[in-house]
């Protein structure tokens, strides 16, 4: 079991929910079960195997293109949150 | 030190320890850009765009300059182009504080504000079709332009470098991704050891919303094999460490030191014990102080009440 943190605009694939608790052990575990329902979701997260360019996944506040990837495991715990690239705040 | 103008008084900024909030056998200390001439880092990257453009024959005299920053470095760039004689354009999203505002207009800059629900992708689509349009004006576009990282390259890191040699991680913000990029292979060029974090905000709904992902928006100066972890870091604890750092530092810092901070004091624990860190304050926190940022009251109300303007 994990937690996703969804963003806004990825709520409405989660009848409105910012917090969704999934199956799996690994962070692309918990994502498939995440998407399985819905293939639009399923695009939105995916490009093929890998997650696409325009979203970061943290696991615990950590990038998880800095852990294991897809593989990164995942405890009931943690939560995973998933981010949309932004251009910097205040630059 | 005496210098011929504004512009020449770039750099060379203070680094200063952290006895107070170091972990226990670690020593973390603050290269202070606020010391900056406009208060922060981007005074060296609006050197270089402006530079660097002038020297390959991208901005003629006179010519006018659009960039879409929401803050500093349109300040900076606003002082800059000011000296040199040329006029500037800034695109920011409306909800930028008052204080950035009458700055940029002292300094001779025009505005143009771009919706706050798009946040600061907003002002970089709206610059990049205001610059598609007129071919007059030149845009630096920091986000994209290799004299962003370059500033960090040939200054920031040297400096850390001459003044603590042993230095064994070093953590900045990530907007551009110019800072951790520039100093991240600077450092790693002297020492493959050296660690290299970012410190990435995680901003309100506000700055996040988006219509779709397809918005979102990768800087192309970042470099993320340079990187050898990114951490996200809350308004809460932002906030926090800045206020600390006031409190138990005697040092006044904006928001996004408090999360460079937070992320050095969280990757002690993976470093060797007696390891030097160097955490990159952007700025000071004069600029944030209409947020509320360092008013008096509960950390989680304040967190909760400002974390959509805090990062804008």
């Amino acid at each position: 079991m994990a937690r996703v943190r969804i963003p806004t605009v990825l709520r409405k694939f989660t009848a409105g929910e910012a917090i969704v608790t999934v199956d799996g052990a690994t962070v692309g575990e918990a994502f498939r079960a995440l998407v399985a329902a819905d293939d639009e979701f399923a695009r939105q997260i995916f490009d093929g195997e890998e997650l696409r360019g325009y979203i970061n996944v943290y696991v615990d506040d950590e990038d998880i293109r800095y852990l294991d990837g897809l593989d990164t495991p995942v405890g009931a715990e943690d939560e995973i949150a998933i981010m949309p690239a932004v251009a910097g705040g205040a630059a | 030190m005496r210098f011929a103008d504004v512009t020449e008084a770039i750099g060379n900024t203070p680094l200063v320890g952290l006895p107070h909030l170091s972990p226990e056998g670690y020593h973390i200390h603050l290269k202070l850009e606020g010391h900056n001439p406009t208060g922060s880092v981007k005074d060296r990257v609006a050197k270089y765009l402006i530079d660097q453009a002038e020297r390959f024959g991208q901005l003629a005299p006179g010519q006018r300059v659009l960039e879409p920053t929401s803050g500093n470095t349109g300040i900076a760039l606003a002082a800059i182009c000011r000296v040199k004689g040329y006029p500037l354009t800034c695109v920011m999203p409306e909800n930028t504080s008052e204080e950035r505002k009458q700055l940029l207009t002292m300094f001779g800059a025009e505005l143009v504000y771009s919706p706050a629900e798009q946040g600061s992708n907003g002002a970089v689509r709206m610059a990049q079709q205001l610059a598609s349009d007129d071919p007059n004006v030149y845009m630096p576009f920091q986000y994209g332009n290799a004299a962003n990282p370059l500033a960090h390259y040939e200054t920031t890191a040297p400096e850390i470098l001459a003044d603590l040699p042993e230095v064994t991680a070093f953590v900045a913000g990530l907007g551009t991704g110019g800072t951790v990029t520039g100093v991240g292979r600077r450092l790693k060029s002297v020492n493959p050891q050296i660690k290299i974090y970012a410190a990435e905000p995680e901003y309100g709904d506000l700055v996040y919303g988006l219509r779709n992902l397809d918005e979102g928006y990768v800087p192309e100066v970042l470099d993320v094999d340079v990187l050898d972890g990114r951490i996200k870091v809350d308004s809460r604890s932002a906030l926090e460490w800045t206020r600390r750092l006031a409190e138990e530092e005697g040092i006044f810092a904006g928001v996004s030191t408090g999360a460079s901070l937070a992320v050095a004091v969280r990757v002690c624990g993976r470093l060797p014990e007696g390891a030097d860190i160097v955490a990159l304050s952007p700025d000071g926190g004069w600029k944030y102080l209409s947020t509320g940022a360092y008013a008096p009251g509960d950390l989680d109300e304040l967190a909760d009440r400002i974390s959509a303007t805090l990062w804008a």
